[in-house]
């Protein structure tokens, strides 16, 4: 990476009374504040930058080259499964047959669109093991919100005294612990859980309980067992990754999940590792009964600032009345409308009819606006036909083996604190040799000198050092050589130059981010940054 | 690499008690001061706060994670070291001196469930 790094602000090329526009002579600039009441009115001018049009494209083109995405190199980001976005994904999703809908068009205009929809939910239920999906959640923690609401109410309509369909369902979240959800209030999470699950259960109202985990990174059952005797009736649900966050699948997942159920519990599956088990392991059939999937990861739709995201939640057969609406329904009787689909905004015994958004939304629970990021969805239906049947079974086990074939050739250098098949992704925590004082923070600065992404670092929290490497199934051989052909280098560095790694990056447009000073006293204005 | 400190109590979950008299000073370790990196942030409970054995009081942020504080003593909080407001980097510069809150003990039986220091040596290894 040797071509002139590019760094300026676009109000450091500010040049006063420089424009990139005219207005007509008589253009009388008064009327765009006039009409606002004073209150809304700026006190003083709001001093954007001045600069003409090539500037300002000169400005972001070069900006834009100190990107880097999974369209520049590797991206082995552990956890968030940055896998190649396909090229047809974009071209379906940008059809102006799609691009021009209006969400608010009548059901009959737009059945195409419906029905990508109606099978893509299918799709997904088919490969995850469970009866039904919604796709409104923008996010995975969105999903995971959703997920839980859903058991919530799930358990709501179980409690004595509550109607079998809870009439309150997803509305009343500062209701009294226990009053609305059958006393069911604790949410059982592993240690190793991604930081979202403890989050997601406390926007819920619910209360979180870590389960520990054995030295081998996977839940301990005895533990499990010791916290489902003492609260097994307050327990609304366990919430598991699989393979967990150090990439290991879990293999008393079956007991775990019967356990729960004997409890009274419900079991929710983070679906940020979907990858893994994609088309050959089904969390349904490992009894999970809620979960969400991240199209963002697993189905090849962009993100890591390409987004938006996209997190949709599926449930096992006698959960799909809590699912949330608008709902994109089938008929199956032909009569008036035929075998139309139709959207449908709220609950049968409400309303049957279709219930404009500007009004009542009726009584059924919703997540969001509308039908979540349409767009995400036509990218993940175009990857799960581009593959078809029999080809999504190989991305699994092609980002397990990708995943191995970098732990067995790293593990001389880097610590492997835990033995044994991972996934799709590898944890290890740091380098053998301690000795230099080179830590991963070092390690995975030092990469992007030699045009890397970073690896995930310090998570999960079970490792001082923990550094999580993702290569996914997309990348070849030559790739894989290239990077852990790096990964020596920069631990022969630690030994011989550790102050080199220690003070790495080298090469990018500022070197290394004083991450204190960041968190204590982050300046995030131009102007403020001159006052300092 | 890490200091340790004799004379004091320690919880599994790398926090410290220093008991003088009626008080115990409660802070966390040498260790987890290092195995967070650069603390930013010290989230403390308020004076006359009560805390449990094995509960959470509070929460330590780091550049590299945030970490619940679990209060290895129950008690009622009579001090918390303000100067960690401003410099929560106190922590790591000296873990042992400067301790996080004060509590009056309600329980001094509750210190023999605590390690002493070389059971808290042979624990951090």
């Amino acid at each position: 990476m040797n071509r002139t790094l590019y760094g300026n602000l676009i109000f450091e090329l500010s040049k006063k009374g420089r424009k990139g526009y005219s207005l007509p002579q008589d253009y009388d600039r008064s009327h765009t504040t006039a009409e606002l009441p004073a209150a809304l009115r700026r006190g003083e001018a709001a001093r954007l930058p001045e600069c003409d049009e090539l500037t300002v494209v000169r400005h972001y083109t070069n900006l834009s080259h100190n990107n880097f995405g999974v369209n520049d190199g590797f991206y082995p980001l552990g956890s968030c499964t940055m896998k190649y976005n396909p090229i047809i994904n974009e071209e379906i999703a940008a059809m102006e047959a799609f691009t021009g809908l209006h969400p608010l068009q009548p059901a009959e205009t737009c059945q195409g669109a419906l029905e990508v929809y109606y099978n893509l939910q299918q799709s997904l239920a088919e490969l995850a093991g469970l009866s039904e999906f919604t796709l409104n959640p923008c996010a995975g923690a969105h999903g995971e919100l959703t997920g839980l609401m859903v058991i919530r109410a799930y358990h709501e309509s179980h409690a004595p005294g509550n109607s079998p369909m809870g009439d309150e369902l997803g509305r009343n979240l500062t209701a009294p612990a226990g009053a609305l959800r059958g006393g069911r209030t604790k949410v059982l999470i592993p240690d190793s859980a991604h930081g979202t699950n403890p989050a997601s259960a406390a926007v819920c109202g619910l209360e979180v309980v870590e389960v520990k985990s054995l030295p081998d990174g996977t839940v301990d059952v005895d533990h499990l067992r010791q916290l489902l005797d003492e609260m097994g009736d307050q327990v609304a649900a366990m919430m598991m990754t699989n393979p967990n966050t150090l990439g290991i699948f879990e293999p008393r997942v079956l007991e775990i999940t019967e356990m729960v159920h004997k409890a009274g519990g419900l079991m929710y599956y983070d679906g940020a590792n979907l990858n893994a088990l994609l088309g050959e392991c089904r969390p349904g059939d490992m009894g999970f009964d809620v979960m969400h999937i991240n199209l963002h990861k697993t189905f090849s739709t962009p993100h890591g600032g390409g987004g938006p995201g996209s997190g949709p939640v599926g449930v096992r057969k006698g959960l799909e009345q809590f699912l949330p609406y608008p709902r994109i329904v089938k008929p199956n009787t032909s009569g008036e409308g035929g075998e139309m689909l139709r959207i449908v905004y709220a609950p049968a015994h409400e309303q049957s009819e279709i219930l404009p958004l500007t009004g009542e939304r009726g009584e059924g629970l919703s997540v969001g606006s509308f039908f979540g990021n349409f767009g995400v969805m036509l990218k993940a239906y175009a990857y799960i036909l581009s593959l078809g049947r029999e080809h999504v079974k190989q991305v699994g086990p092609l980002a397990t083996l990708n995943a191995n074939y970098m732990k067995e050739r790293l593990r001389d250098d880097y610590l492997l604190p835990i033995e044994g098949l991972c996934k799709h992704e590898v944890v290890f925590d740091g380098l053998v040799d301690k000795s230099t004082g080179v830590t991963t923070m070092d390690v995975s600065k030092r990469l992007l000198d030699y045009g890397y992404h970073a690896p995930t670092i310090y998570f999960p929290l079970l490792f001082h050092e923990s550094l999580m490497i993702e290569p996914t199934e997309n990348e070849s051989k030559e790739t894989l050589d290239a990077f852990i052909d790096v990964m020596h280098r920069i631990a022969d560095e630690a030994k011989t130059d550790p102050e080199l790694v220690k003070t790495a990056p080298h090469n990018t447009p500022i070197g290394r981010v004083d991450d204190v000073l960041a968190a204590k006293h982050p300046i995030t204005t131009y102007w403020k940054s001159l006052e300092e | 690499m890490a200091n340790f400190e004799s004379g004091l109590y320690y919880s599994e979950s790398h926090e410290y008690v220093r008991v003088e008299g009626e008080f115990g000073y409660i802070g966390i370790t040498d260790y987890a001061q290092h195995a967070l990196g650069n603390v930013v942030y010290v989230d403390m409970p308020e004076v006359d706060d009560e805390v449990t054995a094995g509960e959470e009081f509070g929460a330590v942020e780091s550049v590299k994670a945030a970490s619940d504080l679990i209060s290895p003593v129950s008690g009622t909080v009579v001090e918390v070291n303000d100067a960690l407001e401003d410099e929560p980097e106190l922590l790591n510069k000296d873990a042992f001196a400067n301790w996080i809150i004060k509590v009056q003990l309600a329980d001094t039986a509750e210190l023999d469930a605590l390690m002493d220091v070389e059971a808290y040596k042979a624990h951090c290894e």
